[in-house]
């Protein structure tokens, strides 16, 4: 990489040494994200082997289809916006930014697709646990629980999203200042690592709302 | 490195006469500005905090309580907990000391991430009005714990709105821990091996990864609490189907860590001072490096030793209590390599000196006294009363505030760029020893023949040991006004400082006081191991 012609911040020594120094804050800031979800997957697990039965209710109410089509979407957008990253390596900028947009529109895509239509539904059902919770009997406690992991878990991830989708379009508006370069796009590492990451909690998520417990 | 920057005035070259605008402070992104403006803002609600202490002490002068209600003392010590810990301890040394000398003891011209850096202080701001406003609405009664379902299902105080400050302030530690790991990883200077690096940067490299990996935890509980209060349903409500244990298991694996996360970076300090003081080398570098980082993971299988007593099962208590006792063997190896290095040293009994030499007395008891906090039998006794709260202050108070208090001497010439009154300082060390020791060690006393905590009113018998105590938080008030009156005083009229008053070693030592805004003139080169000081017969022939 040959780093002379580019410029870097006062405090490193060259723009290699930025880029890797962004890289590995990346890394450990997505460290911290881990501990975050992992809090929010222990106290699921957890709650779910002490209300076994009133969790599989909750989740046999849900919307596996939807859920199915979101995880393909959100697989398929990282995927894409990986081959992005490929394109940029090799300097076709032209190729990035088509990459980052249909990336970023899958990302819209799922959120319309969870929020516009599913949680529409759930709320229509009566699935949000408030006073007019739709599950009742020795089922509904758990079932409850169920839920509140639901919309916690599912709130928490779509704001990741969101901060991602800005990160893209951010990555896309560069992009087509003519900003990266087979030489410089440590940005796109960046959020790709980030992007990816959404995906990953995606996929804990997926199984614990929509698989377990939900039976033949 | 070179002598010639001493030199110089370098008064237009120092990063405080770098712009004089609010502006040119408020959207700075030097590592240096950025300490001072927490300086500020620590300050503040180190008082604030205080002041809630203060209060409490008056009311328990007289056993029936002297204000009015139980209501209001519950809110006072909820308040003092909540800004101690989350606006004063956990921060403290780390965004105000450590912001201002990672980058100059690496040699670097700032830190990796300099707007995360500020950043990390808007948010702390920011958490800070949320936290005041929650107080002026009416405070939470709740204690600093939180414990569910108290806090979710029972009490009326803000409970939300305190749960979203610790939040913000928690994003705010992530990216300072952030930034000290990414920077001391990466920004090291030219020969500076990690086996070179001070002690004080191992030990906020090692506060960093607790703050990093303990912090998001604590914010996903305090999301379910409030998540769970906002909608009356229950993850942690037993009525609902939850588990309250959950949430202490969850709190603590958090909190337990919290305490290393205060505690380490004063060991850091310290561990600068000694051998400064002493004109000799750290005794055993490496065991004080490695007994950082072996408390920091320690730190992280020891929380179920605060739920003894919550029906956990016999087996776990018994593992959390041996785990509890191996944090003693790191902590106890710091203590004796502090004393070793006293050891036939050339003693200099200035004020950080002074500071340190209490921390080690003060915190020693305290350490020691968790020993009889983390065994089984005697915590069933001691558990909830007086006992447990004078431990915890002897540590976090005598330990981790005077070291906060000897680094702020110690490197008050670099960064003000003044000295301190000399006779001052000694005099303040001395009286917040004398007043520290007077207001806690009573309540070792008092928790030892059964006075429970957190009770605004209390047996006539106790009346002589609280009013002692009361008596003493008077000295310890006085004692911790007196630095603000004189370093204040000495911003203004203090003798200006040279590079390195203090002849330590370090390269924050070998740049103008105060700093260049650059740091260095040039980059420095490391070819010696730290605290490379001559052997203390060499100094007491010259001195």
């Amino acid at each position: 990489m040959p780093e002379a012609s580019l410029t870097h911040e006062f405090q490193y020594s060259s723009a290699r040494h930025q880029a890797e120094t962004a890289i590995s804050g990346m890394w450990l800031f997505l460290a911290t994200e881990v501990l975050f979800f992992g809090a929010l997957f222990l106290t699921w697990i957890y709650s779910r082997h002490w209300n076994q039965a009133g969790f599989d209710a909750g989740a046999r109410r849900t919307d596996l289809a939807i859920g199915t089509i979101n995880t393909v979407i959100l697989l398929a957008s990282s995927f894409i916006f990986s081959a992005g990253l490929a394109f940029i390596e090799a300097g076709n900028t032209r190729r990035l930014i088509q990459c980052c947009a249909i990336a970023w529109l899958l990302g819209i895509g799922f959120l319309i697709l969870k929020f516009g239509i599913e949680w529409r539904e759930d709320f229509s059902k009566h699935l949000f646990p408030g006073p007019d919770f739709a599950i009742n009997g020795p089922l509904g406690g758990g079932a409850r629980i169920f839920f509140v992991f639901y919309f916690l878990g599912t709130a928490v991830h779509g704001l990741h999203m969101i901060g991602g989708l800005v990160l893209v379009g951010w990555i896309i508006l560069r992009a087509r200042r003519d900003e990266f370069s087979f030489r410089y796009y440590t940005p796109v590492c960046v959020v790709g690592l980030y992007w990816s990451f959404v995906d990953m909690v995606w996929i804990v998520l997926y199984p614990l709302i929509y698989l377990v417990g939900r039976g033949p | 490195m070179s002598e010639v920057v001493i030199e110089t005035p370098g008064a237009a070259a120092s990063y405080l006469a770098n712009g004089v605008t609010l502006r040119s402070w408020l959207l700075t992104t030097d590592h240096k500005r950025i300490a001072v403006l927490y300086f500020g803002t620590i300050t503040f609600f180190f008082f604030i905090g205080g002041g809630a202490a203060a209060l409490l002490r008056y009311n328990l002068i007289l056993p029936q309580g002297m204000i009015g209600s139980a209501e209001t003392y519950n809110r006072l010590f909820t308040l003092h907990g909540v800004v101690m810990v989350w606006f004063f301890l956990v921060p403290a040394v780390p965004v105000t000391l450590g912001n201002f000398l990672v980058p100059l003891m690496l040699g670097a011209r700032d830190l990796a991430f300099p707007k995360l850096n500020l950043l990390s202080w808007y948010l702390f701001v920011a958490a800070g009005f949320v936290v005041l406003y929650a107080l002026f609405a009416g405070g939470v009664d709740t204690g600093w714990t939180f414990y569910t379902p108290l806090t979710s299902a029972y009490t009326n105080g803000h409970v939300v709105a305190t749960a979203v400050a610790i939040i913000v302030a928690g994003f705010s530690s992530i990216a300072t821990g952030l930034n000290f790991i990414v920077t001391i990883h990466r920004l090291r200077a030219p020969g500076m091996t990690w086996y070179r690096m001070p002690v004080f940067l191992w030990s906020l490299y090692a506060t960093s990864v607790i703050l990093v990996l303990a912090t998001p935890v604590l914010a996903m509980t305090l999301l379910l609490l409030a998540f769970e209060r906002i909608f009356h349903i229950g993850v942690f409500d037993p009525s609902l189907g939850g588990d309250p244990l959950l949430f202490q298991h969850l709190f603590w694996f958090y909190s337990h860590p919290a305490v290393y996360i205060m505690i380490l970076p004063g060991f850091g300090v310290i561990s600068e001072i000694v051998p400064a003081f002493s004109s000799k080398r750290l005794f055993g570098y490496k065991f004080v490096v490695w007994a950082s980082m072996a408390i920091a993971v320690i730190s992280f299988l020891v929380w179920g030793h605060h739920m003894f007593v919550a029906g956990t099962s016999l087996y776990s208590a018994l593992v959390f209590s041996i785990l509890s006792f191996m944090v003693a063997v790191p902590s106890a190896i710091k203590v004796f390599n502090w004393i070793g290095t006293m050891h036939k040293g050339f003693i200099r009994f200035d004020a950080p000196m002074l500071y340190a030499i209490g921390f080690i007395g003060l915190f020693t008891t305290g350490g020691l006294t968790g020993l009889f906090v983390a065994a089984l039998a005697a915590d069933v006794h001691l558990t909830q009363t007086y006992f447990v709260v004078a431990h915890f202050h002897y540590v976090m108070v005598g330990g981790m505030v005077s070291a906060y208090f000897a680094g702020l001497h110690f490197w008050w010439p670099k960064i003000t760029g003044r000295m301190y009154p000399e006779m001052w300082g000694r005099a303040g060390a001395v009286i917040i020893f004398i007043g520290f020791n007077l207001t806690f060690f009573p309540q070792f006393i008092l928790g030892y023949l059964g006075m429970p905590r957190r009770y605004h009113s209390y047996p006539p018998e106790f009346e002589v040991l609280n009013v002692l105590s009361s008596a003493g938080a008077t000295i310890l008030a006085m004692g911790y006004l007196l630095p603000l009156g004189y370093l204040t005083w000495s911003l203004f009229y203090g003798e200006r400082a040279s590079a390195n008053p203090w002849n330590a070693t370090g390269l924050e030592w070998q740049t103008a006081s105060p700093p260049l805004t650059d740091n260095f003139v040039s980059t420095p080169t490391v070819t010696e191991p730290p605290y490379n000081y001559p052997p203390p017969e060499v100094v007491h022939r010259h001195a």
